[in-house]
């Protein structure tokens, strides 16, 4: 029961809003201490799995060449591409790019797309454009909203893909029991959900278009 | 062979101009943060686990300084140039090279074929659009570093994360959950047993930030023993909704800071938390489907 002491003070950490970074380290001693470890060996242990994992930090590596293109001015024309498409409400835009996001991460391709690479230069200026044309002014939740449908669509679409980490985890975790399941009973799995994540998303995407509808009315 | 060797070497000259631009700039903390990264992607594999860890330490009290300063702000020029097709430079990339690659699986990595396809998408991207902008040479490079320093601290709080999961296994907190959950749940009743799963998978993954870490704990803990084996669900359903309801646990928690947090600072909004904000009315119902899946399928 000790070692959940480290959780607590995940928890503690975040509610009060300290430096999450100085939080984990805490965490982490915290829990190395009640668990009886000795010190060092957390250390080596925190130092061995951030160097595994650099992987996860390599991405920034895109940032040059978005920056590039949006001191050219990105930003600008891809809030222009909405201007020449009537129709297009906020609410519509970004069920299509959960859609889009939903059938390449079913494919395999979650780098395709992603908040560095597509959300920041392109569908979140494209949205705020869309739902300023709408009457709403204030583009933070629009911005927060465009990040949240990408996280969504790539969430309940990469689990349909076989070749996926999650599948093979799950894989080696039921081998460990003695049961063996092909990757495809596991990905034939993941479409009901995805198709509820889609109807769900969907339908506060076109609440939102609703609601700035009658706004403006 | 060609792997994450390339995709190391290309991010970690990336954050060493960075160090070296900071440091022109006279913007010390930020400079040192950004030379400690680079020094991670150079020579991680040749310092030593512990040597890594105290790396670590020096990045936080880095970070946690107060001293880093956030990435200034610069006009963006009337749009002129290809600029859609040079955004889609990277996708095209991603997903052409990540094909291709696959076929060649004695010169590259097929393990790491989109990243290393990512990292070469990045090369010709910035290549082309300094020629096509007729941008100076360096305006790349300056341009991240001012993203990179938006982001700040933030962009090393995934890995500090999957760090803090492998303690949390060294310790074993995991079986103790596990152990927690498994002792809560009424006798004889499949909904519960259900119920106690999805919200476990869920609630897990909240304080891990990671389904992954969640997942074994909780087939474990109730999965195996109590939905497969007692009540003879079918493994192969138990597993994968298992897993998709703790993905709405990621949806909601700062701990999966690659996902809510950095996108945040990416996007510069004002709440820290604005993302997850923004998916907890999606999760949540989602959760609640997965959950009655589960049961639906066992009964």
């Amino acid at each position: 029961m000790l070692v959940l002491a480290g959780v607590a003070v995940i928890a503690l950490g975040f509610l009060l809003r300290f430096n999450p970074l100085l939080v984990i380290v805490v965490a982490a001693a915290v829990t190395g201490l009640a668990a009886g470890l000795d010190p060092l060996a957390v250390l080596a242990k925190f130092g061995h799995a951030f160097n595994q994992s650099r992987y996860v930090t390599a991405i920034y590596m895109v940032l040059p060449v978005i920056g590039l293109l949006e001191r050219a001015g990105l930003q600008e024309r891809a809030r222009g591409l909405v201007g020449g498409l009537r129709g297009l409400t906020v609410g519509r835009l970004l069920a299509g790019y959960l859609l889009f996001r939903q059938l390449s991460a079913a494919l395999g391709l979650n780098a395709v797309a992603g908040p560095a690479q597509t959300v920041r230069p392109l569908v979140a200026p494209m949205a705020e454009a869309a739902a300023a044309r709408q009457g709403e002014e204030d583009g933070e939740p629009i911005r927060a909203l465009a990040a949240a449908t990408d996280n969504i669509g790539l969430f309940f679409g990469e689990d349909i893909f076989i070749a996926i980490g999650s599948i093979l985890l799950m894989r080696g975790v039921l081998e460990g029991y003695g049961v063996r399941v092909e990757p495809f009973q596991l990905s034939v799995w993941a479409i009901p959900t995805a198709i509820a994540a889609f109807l769900v998303h969907g339908a506060r995407l076109w609440w939102l278009d609703r609601r700035l509808r009658r706004r403006t009315r | 062979m060609i792997g994450l060797n390339l995709v190391y070497a290309v991010a970690g000259v990336f954050f060493a101009a960075c160090a070296l631009l900071g440091a022109v700039d006279r913007r010390w903390a930020n400079a040192l943060f950004h030379a400690l990264l680079a020094l991670s992607f150079f020579a991680g594999d040749a310092i030593g686990d512990l040597g890594n860890g105290v790396l670590v330490l020096a990045l936080v009290a880095t970070a946690t300084s107060g001293r880093m300063r956030r990435g200034e702000p610069e006009a963006a020029s009337e749009p002129h140039g290809p600029l859609l097709a040079l955004a889609l430079v990277i996708p095209a990339a991603a997903l052409g090279g990540t094909l291709l690659f696959k076929r060649l699986p004695t010169l590259i990595d097929s393990q790491q074929a989109t990243l290393v396809a990512l990292t070469l998408g990045v090369l010709v991207a910035l290549a082309l659009g300094h020629w096509l902008l007729r941008a100076p040479p360096l305006a790349g490079v300056r341009a991240g570093r001012r993203l990179l320093d938006e982001i700040g601290w933030a962009a090393i709080m995934p890995q500090l994360l999957a760090s803090l999961g492998a303690v949390f296994a060294l310790a074993g907190v995991g079986d103790v959950v596990g152990g927690l959950v498994g002792g809560a749940i009424p006798a004889g009743s499949v909904l519960g047993a259900a119920v106690a799963y999805g919200l476990g998978m869920a609630l897990f993954t909240i304080v891990m930030g990671n389904a992954f870490a969640a997942f074994p704990v909780m087939a474990a803990a109730v999965g195996m023993p109590l939905l497969v084996r007692q009540y003879g669900g079918d493994p192969a359903a138990v597993a994968a909704i298992g897993m998709l309801a703790g993905f709405c646990g990621t949806l909601l928690t700062p701990m999966a800071a690659n996902f809510n947090i950095v996108p945040a600072a990416l996007l510069e909004l004002r709440n820290r938390y604005g993302v997850i904000r923004a998916q907890a009315a999606t999760a949540l119902p989602l959760l609640l489907f997965n959950v009655l899946l589960l049961w639906w399928v066992i009964r």
